[in-house]
């Protein structure tokens, strides 16, 4: 099979020459990622276990009420953002992605402009519609005022999250297979039926994925609750509060690794399920 | 012609969807040029508001533009390189290098910034300069500019390109700059777009970086947010709407065009 005589087509000095050029190629990229992501991030984990409890600190998080009550708070929160996208976003998306008509262009762009609104804007937006001078409490009789609750903090997880969740979901109905839905409705099935037992089932790793993802940026949203949270405790307004008032820099520290370590794992398991990537910003 | 039922609900679901994003949005233009939004509409039209926002924060519109121009140069010259590399070894460490640099967008802003702070809060010249909040940019959009490019230089066929201008006597350095940039410009350009955007609207890692003499356009509305009157707040948010929206429109038009080069 091998035909010496043919293969030195290029002699090796020039082999070496490529080889050291990808390197060069690469080399500001190593240096920039070592520098200000793998020793910070190095940093930031040995600060976490340098204070008084040591490695103890993990088990303070779930040992200590304030903290522990915080985690669960943001993952019910987050939980409930996650269904109420999913359930949104999917049939918006379904219903854009398989149907042409005038208009359709104007809806898809208010629904994915969000996707670089800053948390602040939104929660400023969720403010304006649910605050002390909000849209809802001038048309409704009485007093009502959501913004500052955590109502109000869904409202604006919701507002980041349907954008992420319907770009998902609408890239993957794009990929299902035409056909199947043409021959369920030629055998009689009904829109409904069509949706639930060929599309919604072919979709349901995109979903899975769109799900992680939208949990995992609403675990990790600071800028909507900074601007919100009066007296919401959710993970990052306590490691904000931990690192700047208490100065409790192993507690922020530990909190910030469990919470990079959760938002992390969900995206890694969103990516390989659907092979998109979303900045987990809000 | 008559919908079903299914599709008047899914139709339903999708305009209640648009209002809840829509409506908090023009309320917050509206109030930005209402005189008085507590009176409502009736008090008059005005740009006064607009006026007061140029003069408090004009310094921190202009510091987000020099730091998202000064970031986009930056992804690009670190990216853009890289990205080749990356495409021309795809291998398993080319993918934990890959999954490695994209760790800011999947960990919260919070904690890169503390992450950051700590290592480097004490190094007083590069902490309290500019310098530091290009830093976090960087991290943050990185990631974007490198897969972008990384998209399309893994569809087009870089070898046999790469292997006629050998043929000719290119050598790699001026094969990468007339045949591997020229080729990857699509995906340059929709990185190059993300970048920008992204770093005009980020405020996690910002607002941890930043000083109080180097507020950012997002770290002011956080603070106009605070201190400063609804119409003002309001107005300022105005300014940013009309500042990222063709922006966006733009990274969305220019992505799925990269997209379209790439599937």
């Amino acid at each position: 099979m091998q035909e010496g005589w043919t293969l030195p087509l290029l002699p090796s000095f020039s082999d070496m020459i490529n080889r050291n050029f990808l390197l060069i190629c690469l080399l500001p990229l190593l240096i920039f990622s070592l520098v200000f992501l793998a020793l910070p991030l190095m940093r930031l984990f040995l600060a976490s276990v340098e204070g008084e409890s040591g490695w103890a600190i993990y088990l303070e998080i779930i040992q200590k009420p304030r903290y522990l009550s915080a985690l669960i708070q943001t993952v019910l929160v987050s939980l409930a953002v996650t269904a109420a996208a999913l359930m949104i976003s999917t049939t918006a998306g379904l219903f854009l992605a398989r149907n042409r008509f005038t208009g359709r262009g104007v809806l898809l762009s208010i629904l994915t402009l969000p996707l670089a609104f800053p948390g602040v804007v939104i929660g400023f937006l969720i403010i304006l519609l649910g605050g002390r001078q909000g849209l809802v409490n001038q048309l409704t009789p009485g007093h009502v005022v959501f913004a500052y609750s955590t109502f109000g903090l869904f409202l604006g997880y919701l507002y980041f999250s349907i954008p992420r969740v319907l770009l998902t979901v609408m890239a993957a109905t794009e990929k299902l297979d035409r056909e199947l839905e043409e021959a369920a409705r030629s055998l009689g099935a009904s829109p409904w039926s069509v949706i639930r037992d060929v599309i919604l089932p072919g979709l349901a790793p995109s979903l899975v994925a769109a799900g992680a993802i939208a949990f995992a940026t609403a675990m990790g949203a600071f800028g909507t609750a900074f601007t919100l949270a009066t007296n919401i405790d959710v993970l990052p307004m306590v490691i904000y509060t931990e690192f700047t008032l208490s100065a409790n820099i192993a507690m922020a520290s530990a909190l910030s690794i469990v919470l990079g370590l959760v938002t992390w794992a969900l995206l890694l398991i969103a990516r390989s399920l659907s092979g998109t990537t979303v900045a987990a910003g809000g | 012609m008559r919908l079903p039922i299914t599709k008047l609900l899914q139709l339903a679901v999708t305009l209640l969807a648009c209002a809840f994003l829509l409506v908090p949005a023009i309320q917050s233009v509206l109030a930005g040029l209402t005189v008085n939004y507590f009176r409502g509409m009736s008090s008059g039209l005005t740009l006064k508001w607009l006026w007061k926002v140029w003069e408090l924060y004009a310094d921190s519109i202009f510091l987000s533009i020099w730091l998202a121009l000064a970031c986009l140069i930056c992804t690009a010259i670190i990216g853009v390189p890289a990205a080749y590399a990356l495409a021309k070894n795809p291998g398993w460490i080319s993918r934990i290098l890959e999954e490695f640099i994209s760790l800011p967008l999947a960990v919260p802003g919070l904690a890169i910034a503390l992450a950051l702070l700590q290592l480097y809060g004490t190094l007083q010249g590069f902490r309290t300069s500019w310098s530091f909040i290009l830093v976090g940019h960087v991290l943050y959009t990185l990631p974007f500019m490198v897969r972008s490019v990384l998209a399309v230089l893994a569809a087009i066929d870089l070898k046999s390109l790469e292997e006629g201008a050998a043929t000719l006597g290119a050598g790699p350095f001026r094969r990468f700059c007339d045949i591997v940039v020229p080729n990857a410009m699509p995906g340059i350009l929709a990185g190059a777009l993300t970048v920008v955007t992204l770093s005009i609207g980020e405020f996690n890692l910002t607002w941890m970086l930043h000083t109080p003499y180097l507020k950012t356009l997002p770290v002011g509305l956080a603070d106009s947010y605070a201190s400063m009157r609804l119409e003002i707040a309001s107005a300022y948010t105005l300014i940013f709407f009309i500042m990222i929206v063709p922006l966006l429109t733009a990274m969305q038009w220019a992505s799925n065009r990269a997209q379209r080069i790439s599937a």
